[in-house]
């Protein structure tokens, strides 16, 4: 199976940087952004197959980025992250029409899992 | 002390404040009712009750009074008019007939007869001239001659012209009252007509009066000499004990204690144109004796009365307080369950905000041993990559450690979604026991289900009440021994309420931890337990509508009790 590219994005760069090396090196291609905006414009760059979304982010909020890729590229399937404990953000992320959502610290092997299962959907 | 100290303690000790709980408040309280409410009924009743007493005393002594004056007034007026009719006669006589006609004895006889035929009581008649010699005399006696010129009554009748003498006893020791009358000739002479009446008329007026055995009623003359037989105070001519006020004034009432040691009404009535007045005696306790019932009625009356509002006003305050104690009990009980719920709500808010704060570093801790141990295993050739190895696994598993610590926190601190279903308890229980199976059947527990056949199905989250059996079964197989005893009960508390209570016989609480137990992070199993189970399972019961009680005996046991609505209601 191809490793699709995928776009991380969340406001703190160590837990990006760190994520989309850990991706990388099991042969995914990471992209990476630490805010709404430079997602967006990425998004419309790059294309991605798979974006995974922080939910809490300064500025553009997560479900607004959210948003926005469904109405720009409805295509493309989102993961959400949350850090709450609460599931209210993950259930509204879906609602949204997210594919799904992982609670932080989040185990690489399950996200690796959401996302090949988001991409062959 | 001054009036303003007198009136704060007056206040502070009537109207307590209202921060003052002690118990003595209730006392005071009480204390301070009933000695207001007794005295503004009892002290309007009393002096109610004596002014009562002192106008119907007025009123009934002046009923009883006055119909022994009226009777002692006319016994006096038929005495006065007995003897100014005697008078009369004798006045009658002597302007009649002349000193010659009279001083011839036959015609003074013959006179004397008539008028003994006509009037009764009549004894003897005589006349007597200016030197004071008997002249003629018809009678029983021989008193021709006889002189009276030096005799007290002869100087009297010769300046007053009529004479009414005392009783005294005559020749044959009769009691008799001698009336004179004195006519003026010419040449300053004069002569006197004097005749003699017997009493025995005085004894039949005073007869006549009607008084009862235990009276007394008789003349007596101003010096206080009595006239007439007396029942109880001496013979005729004998000085009267009593000791009333002798003087010619109208009738008069008086109280008095006569010599035996009775006390007597007196009603004494003086004469008007002699020296003689009438004396009824009766004894007063007879007298008064309607008036003495109707005191001793009023008496009893008023104990009774009292008595009653007495018993009133205690049995009355006694609720009253009751009631007052009852309702700051309940509502400090209230205020006491708000700061708990409050405390525990501002405990999760500070959990929830620290778990977030914490997520996020620990979520970088996680990549970057997840990290490290992806070098070390995708690259390197490393020297010591198994000790490497073992140490970010150490990481990543506190990494997780702290995740569930975290999401614990946020569990407990958010607003849980409850999904309403319609369930049955006993069912639950059991799944949840046979979840908690391979634990007590290895530590052989008595598990006793005393389940209700008919208990009603309620509405509620399953999930959720897993979750608050299993930790309250958990803490239940923790706190007893092996092989001991866990028992399980479910009931229909009422039209709205169902309940089911698990009872251990294990160590039991103490009054302290009892205190806590619902906090979070409190734990008694140190080094394993987060603290979180009951608090979560706190949460969780009261955010469905229930209530969690317990009741602890430190070393018998704990009883959880889970109050359940059969309806949905979130708080």
């Amino acid at each position: 199976m191809t490793k699709p590219k995928l776009l991380l994005v969340d406001d703190e760069e160590e837990f990006v940087d760190t994520l989309a090396e850990r991706l990388h090196l099991r042969g995914f291609q990471v992209l990476t952004a630490t805010d709404g905006e430079g997602a967006l414009r990425l998004i419309e760059k790059e294309l991605p197959q798979v974006v995974v979304l922080d939910v809490m982010m300064p500025g553009l909020g997560g479900l607004e980025v959210l948003q926005q890729i469904k109405t720009r590229t409805p295509r493309i399937p989102v993961i959400l992250l949350t850090g709450h404990g609460s599931t209210a953000d993950g259930i509204e992320g879906m609602r949204l029409g997210a594919y799904d959502y992982l609670v932080k610290p989040i185990n690489i092997d399950e996200l690796i899992k959401k996302m090949l299962e988001a991409v062959s959907t | 002390m001054t009036l303003k100290n007198w009136k704060e303690r007056f206040t502070e000790g009537f109207f307590l404040q209202a921060d003052n709980e002690s118990p003595a408040r209730y006392r005071i309280l009480r204390r301070n009712i009933i000695i207001l409410m007794t005295l503004i009924t009892v002290i309007p009743l009393t002096i109610m009750a004596v002014i009562n007493q002192y106008e119907y005393e007025r009123s009934i002594k002046d009923e009883i009074v006055n119909p022994l004056r009226t009777l002692t007034n006319k016994t006096k007026h038929s005495f006065e008019l007995f003897l100014e009719e005697r008078l009369a006669i004798v006045r009658s006589i002597a302007s009649l007939y002349s000193f010659e006609d009279l001083s011839d004895q036959k015609t003074l006889s013959r006179i004397f007869r008539v008028l003994q035929n006509e009037y009764c009581c009549l004894i003897d008649l005589g006349l007597i001239d200016t030197k004071g010699i008997q002249m003629s005399y018809a009678g029983p006696y021989d008193f021709l001659g006889k002189n009276y010129s030096q005799q007290g009554w002869f100087q009297e009748v010769v300046v007053k012209g009529v004479y009414i003498s005392d009783v005294f006893m005559g020749y044959r020791q009769f009691p008799h009252v001698a009336i004179a009358v004195l006519r003026r000739a010419e040449e300053g002479r004069f002569w006197i007509l004097r005749a003699t009446i017997d009493t025995s008329r005085f004894d039949d007026l005073i007869a006549s009066m009607g008084i009862g055995p235990d009276s007394d009623a008789f003349l007596i003359n101003r010096k206080g000499i009595i006239q007439t037989p007396s029942r109880f105070y001496g013979k005729v001519l004998d000085h009267c004990p009593l000791s009333f006020p002798i003087g010619n004034y109208g009738a008069i009432v008086v109280e008095e204690v006569d010599p035996q040691g009775r006390e007597m009404l007196v009603a004494y009535a003086p004469f008007a144109k002699s020296d003689y007045a009438l004396v009824l005696v009766k004894p007063r306790s007879k007298i008064l004796q309607s008036w003495y019932t109707l005191r001793s009625k009023m008496f009893f009356f008023f104990v009774i009365s009292v008595v009653m509002i007495i018993l009133v006003v205690f049995k009355l305050t006694d609720t009253v307080v009751k009631r007052v104690q009852e309702a700051d009990e309940r509502r400090e009980f209230a205020f006491r369950e708000m700061e708990h719920t409050q405390k525990l709500s501002s405990i999760g808010r500070l959990a929830a905000g620290v778990a977030h704060e914490i997520n996020n570093p620990m979520a970088i801790i996680n990549e970057k041993a997840g990290l490290m141990k992806d070098l070390v295993s995708y690259k390197s050739q490393f020297q010591e990559k198994e000790k490497f190895l073992e140490l970010t696994d150490a990481i990543l598993q506190s990494a997780e450690r702290c995740k569930t610590i975290t999401h614990r926190l946020l569990g407990f601190a958010r607003r849980m979604e409850v999904k309403f279903e319609v369930l049955d308890v006993n069912e639950l229980l059991k799944e949840v026991l046979d979840f908690l199976g391979k634990e007590y059947l290895y530590r052989n527990i008595d598990v006793r289900l005393q389940l209700a056949e008919n208990l009603p199905r309620i509405s509620s989250d399953t999930g959720q009440l897993q979750q608050v059996f299993m930790n309250v079964l958990t803490n239940a197989f923790s706190a007893i021994e092996d092989e001991g005893c866990v028992s399980i009960t479910t009931w229909d508390e009422d039209l709205d309420t169902i309940g089911v209570s698990i009872q251990d016989n294990g160590c039991g609480m103490s009054e302290e931890t009892l205190k806590h137990i619902f906090e979070p992070f409190f734990t008694t199993k140190k080094g394993y337990g987060t603290g979180l189970g009951l608090a979560i399972t706190y949460g969780i019961v009261k955010k469905l509508g229930g209530d969690l009680k317990v009741h602890s005996d430190e070393g018998h046991g704990t009883t959880f009790t889970v109050y359940l609505k059969k309806k949905p209601t979130i708080n």
